[in-house]
């Protein structure tokens, strides 16, 4: 039996860089958002190659799942002048192309540099038993537990700030509150008057 | 896997402060807004209880838990107790002046706590992911700070700049930090500072590193060329979060200096000396050349501070214990210098008015004559006069320089506090000599007037006894770095 490794890989990185180059070339910005959903998935299943899968997995879920679909939602939401965005193209496209090539460079540089070129290629195929997530998490809980709590304290300070920054107490708005309607009671509601009965005039 | 967990006795103080907080964010929901003196009572509480548990707990000895991250030693807590002090006082000498512009809300005292705990972390850091978080912590809850009087436009625009430029810090120093765990493999400072005492680490990456690194710290110190963030911060920040942004972070951020020139790159002595005399003699000019411009008393007192750690960095780049020991005790008389100075600021706003011009400081002595000779106090130390305790300050720093051999950059430093002597000493003019625009007298709430009182006395007391703090300095460097 031949090794299929090659051959998904090839699969997954030409899917990869098709749909990477429909986010910039879609024209109706709601494909070029689909079209980065699909990127994300193929790199995660590039990641789950690499044995990756905890990665592989929070891509999906934190990235497809929570930040595409908002996205989605603001894409959707604002009405993007298209024509207008386009007008400038060809007179920033040579700053652009600088840009790109030196990026281009650079990267070559890195890749092909020696500082590089023992990262991360001494990894052995790991045992069936391994798995990836379950090392992190073991990394995470004990040795790392200090920095770990700290980043849920500067979470915390986040939610503190843009609470503190945004809430606005607007006593003009209309609104409904739900605790007074629970404990609202029949006789707040309905006077029940007792009067004697009246004969039919008739 | 073997795992033991962490010995949680050396940071006590800290896990306190964190539940106190957290204890904090509940409380205020249930305090309505009329009884919100209980929050401030509640802060105050908390930083006292921190305190007693930082000083009972205080060894003497060095130790290190959560894996070698966390570093307890004597250095650390004296830090931390001059940063609760400082604390304390910055809440008290705000309270006022919340209450008059809307501040005294609950999220005042819970970010600057929050605050306050990214700086102890910082202080105790022992590994640079540690000490990014702490920073990034402190970062934050300022920016929020800042912004806080969210109907104020100059405020939002300099949190805005805050913002900006710190993030930019953040990246220069996280790029220089990739660079150091490249070069060497590592994270943990001991680690690092062995690997490059043993020569394998890569010299140019670890320059470049370096250089980066740098970079980024001398924002969060607020000196040249990296300052341009703070005349604007100072002026725009409600005073009381001016307060606090001038004097508790100096302490995070000498300690960060610490860390990582003096315990991590020792070896590399050589490297950043050059840089810190430059950026040191930047500072010093810039700072008390255009101090003197300025009409306004924040900015100047802006670019006062930016000289002031110009100063404290001829301390650090003296590269010798007792160097180090200086410039610890100069950041401890800034501090209260400082407080001091926007202590008496504060004082003098009124409702919906904030003191920005220098005039409003004129005859300050025919208003009230004990805040202006508490003013008077704050200005000579400043100026380095003798009798104050910033005279100590400077002369210890000068003489740990002048110890390394480099007379030229003494020679320049005296010139420069003469220059800054000049409007130091303008403002105890117009306090003294100058008719007031306003006759209202001063009134004051007995716990500012006390502790005005008890910081002015400590500038006096402190200039001609020294000694004691002196020697916790020299006490807290030997102890900590005197191995290294």
């Amino acid at each position: 039996m031949t090794d299929l490794t090659p051959l998904v890989f090839s699969a997954f990185g030409l899917v990869l860089l098709a749909s990477a180059v429909g986010v910039i070339v879609a024209r109706n910005p709601v494909h070029a958002v689909l079209f980065l959903v699909l990127a994300f998935f193929t790199g995660a299943g590039l990641w789950m190659m690499l044995e990756a899968e905890f990665l592989a997995i929070t891509l999906v879920l934190v990235y497809v799942g929570a930040v595409m679909v908002l996205f989605l939602f603001v894409v959707m939401m604002l009405n993007v002048d298209l024509d207008r965005l386009r007008e400038g193209f060809w007179k920033y496209f040579p700053v652009g192309a600088v840009v790109a090539l030196i990026m281009v460079v650079e990267m070559v540089l890195v890749v092909s540099s020696r500082q590089f070129s023992t990262l991360g290629l001494d990894g052995l195929p790991a045992p069936a038993s391994y798995s990836n997530t379950r090392e992190l998490g073991l990394q995470l809980y004990t040795n790392y537990v200090y920095p770990f709590e700290l980043a849920a304290v500067i979470l915390l300070v986040a939610i503190v700030a843009a609470i503190a920054l945004t809430l606005r107490k607007r006593k003009d708005s209309r609104y409904v509150d739900p605790s007074a309607q629970v404990r609202v009671k029949a006789a707040d509601r309905i006077r029940v008057v007792s009067m004697p009965a009246e004969k039919d005039p008739s | 896997m073997n795992f033991t967990p962490p010995l949680l006795a050396p940071a006590y103080p800290e896990i306190f402060l964190l539940m106190a907080l957290s204890a904090l964010l509940l409380l205020d929901l249930v305090v309505p807004d009329n009884r919100r003196f209980l929050t401030y009572a509640y802060s105050q509480l908390a930083l006292v209880a921190t305190g007693v548990l930082l000083v009972g707990g205080a060894t003497g000895h060095v130790f290190s838990t959560f894996g070698g991250m966390f570093l307890d030693d004597p250095l650390a807590r004296s830090l931390k107790v001059v940063a609760l002090l400082a604390m304390a006082l910055v809440l008290a000498y705000s309270r006022t002046y919340n209450q008059r512009h809307g501040l005294f809300r609950g999220e005042f005292y819970v970010l600057t706590l929050f605050a306050l705990l990214g700086i102890m972390v910082m202080i105790s850091a022992n590994h640079f992911l540690v000490l990014y978080l702490g920073l990034e912590l402190l970062s934050l809850s300022t920016c929020a700070l800042i912004a806080l009087q969210r109907d104020s436009s100059v405020a939002t625009e300099a949190a805005m700049k805050y913002f900006v430029l710190a993030a930019l810090a953040s990246g220069l120093l996280l790029y220089g930090l990739s660079m150091l765990y490249g070069a060497t493999g590592s994270l943990y400072m001991p680690q690092v500072a062995n690997a490059i005492a043993s020569g394998v680490a890569d010299p140019a990456i670890l320059v470049l590193g370096l250089v980066t690194r740098r970079a980024g710290l001398s924002f969060k110190l607020g000196v040249v060329p990296f300052h341009m963030w703070v005349p604007d911060v100072y002026e725009g920040a409600p005073t009381a979060v001016t307060l606090f942004v001038s004097t508790v972070p100096k302490i995070a951020a000498f300690a960060f200096f610490v860390r990582m020139l003096v315990g991590t790159l020792s070896p590399m002595v050589s490297d950043w000396q050059s840089m810190l005399v430059i950026v040191s003699v930047l500072s010093m000019l810039v700072g008390n050349v255009t101090a003197i411009a300025q009409t306004n008393v924040k900015r100047m007192l802006a670019y006062s501070t930016i000289s002031h750690m110009g100063f404290l960095l001829l301390g650090i780049l003296s590269g010798t214990v007792g160097g180090f020991a200086a410039a610890m005790f100069y950041v401890v008389a800034y501090v209260l210098m400082s407080l001091g100075a926007f202590g008496l600021i504060l004082l003098l706003g009124r409702e919906g008015f904030e003191v920005n011009s220098l005039d409003d400081l004129k005859g300050l002595n025919k208003r009230s004559p004990w805040y202006a000779f508490m003013m008077l106090l704050v200005m000579i130390s400043m100026a380095g006069i003798p009798v104050s305790v910033g005279f100590f300050a400077k002369l210890s720093v000068l003489s740990a320089v002048l110890d390394a051999g480099m007379t030229w950059l003494v020679v320049f430093a005296v010139l420069m506090s003469l220059i800054g002597a000049f409007y130091y000493l303008r403002v105890i003019k117009l306090m003294y000599m100058d008719e007031p625009s306003d006759i209202s007298p001063l009134v004051a709430e007995a716990d500012h007037r006390i502790l005005m009182g008890l910081n002015g006395m400590a500038i006096l007391v402190l200039g001609i006894v020294p000694q004691p703090l002196i020697d916790l300095c020299m006490f807290s460097v030997t102890r900590s770095l005197g191995s290294g």
